[in-house]
């Protein structure tokens, strides 16, 4: 039985496998997208991987280092404590990128649960879920944002749930929106008619179908996700110190002196933010012009 | 139309107070109820009566709610408490400097923006186009408040173009109204222009793929058979058209760049709404933090509806119904 028959080959090869080679064969002559995956690679590696290594760790005071430029001895120099920023800049990464991670998936899950049924439900399930995702689309976001940190205080895990508790209505709109139109094709007629049952309908068959949005979104909200998490703890309602993100290390340079005198305490988590953001961007981009043609903006 | 925009209106209702009745329900449970913070030591007798009479930490929630709902409804929000004034008060001295901020943003958004996108798109993979696309890829992924502090770096320290912080300088605190009222502009520059720059990119982006999804239609294949000059074509038939997405998008970036001013205050110290919510947030002034959400919310459901109705006024074929 180990063996599988010829309608079986071609139908794994020809279903399953033949379409996402086909979206990583686009992908790979996308240049710069894949460009923008090899950085992204780098930076998770060198966030992963720096804090391991380094001789520093980034909780760790050296008073008589504070203050420096950059060196041998300190890539990126100390802050005025005397910390190694180089290290702090990767753990601030692993923060950063860790809670983006976090976020994107939470609201993803929340989001494709409530989405699709929305859409494959219609009905009162659609109008209850979609007024609430409308509500939830109106509020001033950041400053929302701002408030609950107020409240719930500023710990990681707080910032990770009022997040995703505020973004999943986009992809829960785009999974809706999809499984809609899906629902009227002829092949779901057909489901129905065969009296598949509906868990089988929906992950069988609607949900490879609504995947590829799924992922472009993924890839898009996690640059979002880091330009929110980063600008909250810029503002101090983020992520609070010491613990190091790249929007908290931006934040010394809120002080003239700093602004004047230090460049290596802000221009490295600053760039740092502006080339990971990029990156998710060109890789979202052209993941969706490689998962349908068509699909383009 | 009437009918359309009085219905649209009267949707606006259940849904910002849906978002009212969260907002509260969630700063209610706060640690440290909100009268325990609103109880300055050093208030006035006379608000500390009234506050307790609108608040009692003992009333139950709907009660405290309506009372809110009620003030809200009488146009004062409740009361700050630091300030010492009812929260619309306080929001409408820092509201100008938004407000300024926002719009000036806006117009340079659009003004580069819109022609940029158009250029971009009439000469598709050229190498403006190819410079243009580069530009806002890079615009979008530029976070506000890096974006601010570069400009802050350059123009601001190294090359003393503009003032660093503040919204007037020290030596014109005592100027007549229009020397301080150039002085604002002044200080309003680098800022407007940070958060402009950022918007640009996404009304370039926008304008781009409307204008490259019209001219490939029919009609401007016709209007060039009918040999009409490519100014005619480009500007008269095709830029029209493409309007009409950019004109929701209008709509749809209000929150975007309410959010944005937010943040450009805060990194320029300009006396806005966003410094102080921070402000807010530091002193757990939850009066005021809740009547600062309140009025960005209605903006937002403002700011779509209105999308809304110049969607259905500049393309006849939208029926209201």
């Amino acid at each position: 039985m180990t063996e599988l028959s010829r309608d079986e080959v071609i139908r794994k090869s020809t279903k399953e496998d033949s379409y996402w080679r086909g979206v990583w064969r686009r992908l790979k002559q996308n240049k710069l997208a894949m460009i923008s995956l090899f950085i992204l690679i780098l930076i998770v590696g060198a966030c992963i991987f720096v804090p391991m290594f380094s001789k520093y760790s980034m909780y760790e005071v050296i008073a008589a280092d504070a203050n420096q430029p950059p060196s041998a001895k300190h890539l990126l120099g100390t802050d005025k404590i005397g910390r190694d920023l180089f290290v702090r800049l990767f753990y601030g990464g692993r923060v950063s990128l860790g809670i983006a991670i976090a976020v994107t998936v939470l609201e993803t899950i929340i989001g494709v649960v409530l989405g699709s049924m929305a859409g494959f439900f219609g009905g009162i399930v659609d109008t209850i879920i979609s007024r609430i995702s409308e509500m939830f689309m109106c509020f001033p976001f950041l400053m929302i944002c701002i408030t609950l940190q107020a409240i719930f205080g500023t710990s990681i895990m707080t910032l990770i749930t009022i997040l995703a508790v505020l973004s999943w209505p986009s992809i829960a709109r785009i999974v809706r929106g999809q499984i809609l139109s899906l629902r009227e094709m002829d092949y779901m007629e057909a489901c129905r008619a065969l009296g598949i049952s509906n868990k089988r309908q929906i992950f069988k068959h609607l949900f490879p179908n609504v995947l590829a949005y799924i992922i472009v979104y993924v890839t898009l909200s996690m640059a979002s996700v880091i330009l929110t998490e980063t600008s909250l703890s810029f503002l101090g309602l983020g992520v609070s110190m010491p613990t190091p993100t790249w929007g908290n290390l931006i934040q010394e340079a809120r002080n003239l002196l700093v602004l004047q005198k230090k460049w290596w305490y802000w221009i490295p988590p600053g760039s740092a933010i502006f080339l990971t953001i990029l990156c998710f961007n060109i890789l979202g981009d052209g993941l969706r012009d490689a998962i349908d043609p068509k699909m383009q903006k | 139309m009437k009918n359309y925009v009085i219905r649209r209106l009267l949707q606006i209702i259940p849904v910002f107070l849906g978002i009212l009745f969260i907002l509260f329900f969630i700063i209610d449970k706060a640690p440290g109820s909100i009268v325990s913070n609103i109880m300055d030591p050093t208030m006035t007798p006379e608000l500390k009566a009234a506050l307790l009479e609108k608040l009692d930490p003992n009333l139950p929630f709907y009660q405290k709610f309506w009372n809110w709902l009620v003030q809200a409804a009488h146009g004062n929000f409740g009361y700050s408490s630091k300030h010492f004034k009812p929260v619309i008060d306080v929001i409408g001295e820092n509201i100008g400097v938004t407000f300024a901020l926002s719009l000036t943003a806006l117009i340079i958004a659009m003004l580069i923006g819109i022609p940029a996108g158009i250029i971009s798109a009439t000469k598709q993979y050229s190498a403006i186009d190819n410079f243009l696309t580069v530009f806002s890829l890079l615009g979008l992924a530029l976070p506000t408040f890096f974006a601010g502090l570069l400009m802050l770096k350059v123009f601001a320290v190294e090359l003393k173009w503009f003032p660093t912080f503040g919204f007037i300088s020290a030596s014109n605190i005592n100027a007549d109204f229009w020397t301080k009222l150039g002085d604002h502009a002044y200080h309003l520059i680098l800022p407007a222009l940070v958060l402009g720059l950022a918007e640009t990119a996404s009304f370039m982006r926008y304008t781009r793929s409307s204008m490259l999804e019209v001219i490939r239609s029919d009609y401007i294949r016709t209007a060039r058979a009918k040999g009409l000059a490519e100014k005619v074509v480009i500007y008269k038939h095709a830029f029209r058209n493409a309007m009409i997405p950019i004109v929701t998008l209008l709509g749809f970036r209000i929150p975007g760049l309410i959010s944005g001013a937010l943040m450009t205050e805060t990194i320029f110290s300009l006396p806005g709404v966003g410094k102080l919510s921070v402000e807010a947030v530091n002193n757990r002034n939850y009066p005021l933090l809740i009547g600062i959400n309140a009025m960005l919310t209605l903006t937002t459901l403002f700011a779509t509806l209105i999308a809304d109705i110049l969607y259905a006024a500049v393309d006849p074929r939208i029926k209201f119904d």
